[in-house]
């Protein structure tokens, strides 16, 4: 037999097979303490696995890597902060840095800006499921496919002759001459931006068309009744209702955009002055060895989604008290 | 109201654990499946009754071998038909991957042990380093020794030995810096110099009119744009400040910003200056089809500076008839180094040292193997045993190959892999704006001195 499909097996029987029977684990282990001390026990062992689970793959490589940042390409001898003054003052990294600024802006204003319009537009049409997978179809490929089918898209051949790229075709055709649109900074960011806004503004237009199905109708029904225009409908009903989603939908951009690598690695591989921290932290690690550099990259990566975290994290407690 | 909480709660609570359940399982099933693997590779070789891994073993061995290379598109068809008889004569099966991440994969790999059965190595000094890590295992007892020495110059022999063990085998080898031309366009006979060629190759763009140019030139080519140009600079280097300057570039002694180097970086800023569509044109063209407007009517250019394997790309991509393009090997510049020739080779080499992958490798060092690439065209073997090549182009670049007074590998591939990346970025950088060379070559400078450090 096929040993993935062994491996299949033990995994179907297995998995269930080991959590039931740590079920009965705890159930025994639970018989030896006394009775009034089970209830606050049982909690803690049932919680046990999940918590070794996040230790592992969480708590530990982050330590680690916290560490690694403080130390040479050998992770043999501490350097201090040499790895973060490196990051601090290479300008390929600063640029990287800057990248990202842009990246954060622009991809959270295009997906969010554009999701809410589409979600609001498309909210009273007939076609609006139609509508809406058209917008959404892009997020089911992935953002290396993007990056391939845009790298056709913004293709480029000299003046004169063809263009077989479709922006170039239509700069071509009104009479300019053809654009390298992802050699020529800072355009190229902006066009490597717009292929991963591409990408997300259907997943921000569905969670925002969501929350606006969610409001309800005799709140909007109302205002009308009383007289108030759509526009003091949006503005004064629908978009503060909206507002805790756009706030979710924004944070999840941001972290997209912080995370942005692939369309970067496929279209221009950090050249042109397009570089991101995620790819400067790939090449340290995987180029040049330098696992002390990458692993300060990470962490830096890490401090700048803490806060934005934790901002998500009380606005959704908030929530949850008023509820 | 609240009951309704509750229950998205727990649905919330029911999500996370299955979450965690399936990072379980996958977690589990990578680790398992190796392991799988090779307990069953044991129990076929007992089955066989502990024959020998010769290719000779006929049908019993079975099993498969896991292969990732650089190799894709028509050069993997090329491999896998290298490797079908293989297949056939022992009932095993080649799982090949191919990737141009292969350094990355590779490194990773040698720090969590999952690696492949047998590998295409990024450059003899990678190799070294995997060797060195213990990672890659030495080929003495798996090839016929003296066979493979007696067949393999010596030049091929050393760049696969680290201290006297036999660590990688070339599947292919390559000559560099070849010029080809259109026979159709360029009639005017192989240059005597380099100068010589730019003015005959100006002669026949300015014959042609329009936009032609004396070379096209790509250096598109994804994560690693920038690299057809290492061929360029690296042939200035070579015939313009010779192998010993050439030596300690490599070797990370010769400062980029030094005369040689800023010079070759130069002539190869006027190639540009001297190719069809221009800087922007010669970044955004992928290196495949750097070749296309040699055959395109009416031409955009007379030369392309490339390796033999673009000969593929010429009929696949540019629509070349297979006798319609010729080429003459880099001409001299400083004649003190008359006959010097840069090459390349695919090294190949052995992870785990299963009985198919011993019996694979084996195989693919022996000319029969490699007579079935080079029967498909696009490559030199490494094997002077093979002579059948389909067409007088290979013929002659296997002759200059075997004849060479100066033989010397690819730079950039013998360099740290940092240097190496950074070489490229160089080359895209001085490439866009020529005005920034003597910045471009002092942030190399800078890179040299931290990326050879031990």
């Amino acid at each position: 037999m096929d040993p993935r499909l062994i491996t299949a097996i033990i995994v179907l029987v297995g998995v269930p097979a080991t959590v039931i029977g740590y079920v009965f684990l705890v159930e025994q282990v639970l018989r030896l303490v006394p009775g009034k001390r089970q209830a606050a026990v049982r909690p803690w062992l049932w919680l046990l696995p999940a918590l070794l689970f996040l230790f592992v793959f969480l708590v530990y490589p982050t330590i680690n890597t916290i560490v690694l940042s403080f130390e040479n390409k050998f992770q043999k001898e501490f350097v201090g902060l040499d790895n973060y003054v490196y990051f601090f003052t290479n300008p390929n990294t600063l640029i990287s840095l800057r990248n990202n600024i842009i990246w954060l802006v622009l991809l959270t204003f295009l997906t969010v800006g554009g999701g809410l319009i589409i979600a609001i537009l498309v909210d009273r049409v007939r076609y609006e499921s139609i509508a809406k997978s058209v917008v959404f179809v892009p997020l089911a490929i992935s953002f290396v496919g993007a990056a391939i089918i845009w790298k056709f898209m913004y293709d480029y051949q000299p003046p004169g002759h063809p263009q077989t790229g479709l922006l170039n075709a239509g700069v071509a055709a009104l009479g300019f001459p053809p654009i390298t649109w992802i050699q020529d900074a800072p355009l190229n960011t902006i066009a490597l931006i717009i292929v991963a806004a591409w990408t997300w503004t259907g997943f921000c237009m569905v969670i925002l068309s969501a929350a606006l199905k969610g409001i309800s109708a005799e709140l909007l029904e109302a205002a009308r009744v009383d007289g108030a225009t759509e526009i003091q409908v949006f503005r004064a009903i629908t978009f503060p209702l909206l507002l805790p989603t756009v706030a979710v939908v924004s944070t999840t951009m941001i972290i997209t955009a912080l995370k942005a690598f692939d369309i970067v690695y496929v279209m221009t591989s950090g050249n042109y002055d397009t570089n991101v921290i995620a790819n400067q932290m790939y090449k340290e690690l995987f180029t040049n060895s330098q696992p002390g550099r990458a692993s300060a990259i990470a962490v830096i990566l890490l401090l700048l989604i803490i806060p934005i975290m934790a901002i998500n994290i009380r606005r959704f407690r908030q929530q949850e008290a008023i509820r | 109201m609240e009951d309704s909480f509750v229950r998205r709660r727990r649905l919330v609570v029911g999500l996370v654990a299955s979450v965690l359940v399936v990072g379980a399982c996958s977690s589990g099933g990578a680790t398992t499946a190796p392991s799988a693997e090779a307990s069953a590779a044991p129990s076929a070789e007992a089955s066989t009754g502990g024959e020998s891994a010769a290719p000779s073993t006929g049908g019993q061995l079975g099993g498969t071998v896991s292969v990732i290379g650089t190799w894709t598109g028509s050069e993997q068809d090329s491999f896998m038909a290298m490797v079908a008889p293989w297949e056939q004569q022992t009932g095993a099966k080649v799982q090949y991957t191919g990737t141009r991440d292969i350094n990355a994969v590779l490194s990773t790999g040698v720090q969590s042990g999952l690696l492949p059965d047998l590998a295409g190595l990024p450059g003899p000094g990678q190799m070294a380093e995997y060797y060195q890590a213990g990672a890659l295992k030495a080929l003495d007892d798996t090839l016929d020794v003296s066979t493979y020495k007696s067949q393999t110059s010596p030049g091929l022999v050393d760049l696969g030995t680290i201290g006297g063990k036999i660590t990688g085998i070339f599947i292919k080898a390559d000559i560099k810096g070849l010029f080809w031309y259109n026979k159709d366009v360029y009639k005017a006979g192989d240059p005597t110099s380099y100068d010589d060629l730019l003015a005959k190759g100006k002669q026949t763009a300015a014959s042609i009119g329009g936009d032609a140019k004396t070379f096209c030139i790509g250096l598109e080519s994804g994560a690693a744009t920038g690299w057809p140009a290492t061929d360029w600079i690296e042939g200035f280097v070579l015939h313009q400040s010779g192998p010993d300057v050439y030596d300690k570039w490599i070797a990370g002694q010769q400062k980029w910003s030094s005369p040689e180097i800023k010079q070759a970086f130069q002539s190869f800023g006027d190639a540009v200056a001297n190719a069809f569509g221009g800087s922007k044109n010669v970044l955004a063209t992928n290196f495949v089809a750097s070749g296309d407007h040699l055959f395109s009517n009416p031409p955009g250019c007379v030369f392309v500076n490339h390796a033999t394997f673009i000969t593929d790309a010429f009929q696949k991509t540019g629509g070349a008839k297979p006798d319609q393009f010729d080429f003459f090997p880099f001409p001299d510049i400083n004649t003190a180094f008359s006959g010097a020739v840069e090459g390349s080779g695919d090294l190949f080499g052995m992870f785990n040292d299963t009985p198919q992958a011993k019996s694979l490798i084996a195989y693919l060092a022996t000319p029969e193997a490699q007579s079935i690439w080079v029967g498909r065209g696009g490559a030199l073997s490494a094997n002077s045993a093979v002579t059948n090549y389909p067409s007088d182009i290979l013929k002659k670049a296997a002759s200059d190959l075997a004849g060479a007074k100066i033989f010397r590998f690819d730079a950039s591939d013998n360099m740290p892999q940092a240097m190496n990346d950074a070489f490229f970025k160089a080359i895209v950088d001085y490439t866009q704006d020529p005005s920034k060379l003597d910045s471009v070559l002092s942030n190399l400078d800078s890179v040299q001195s931290s990326a050879y450090g031990g």
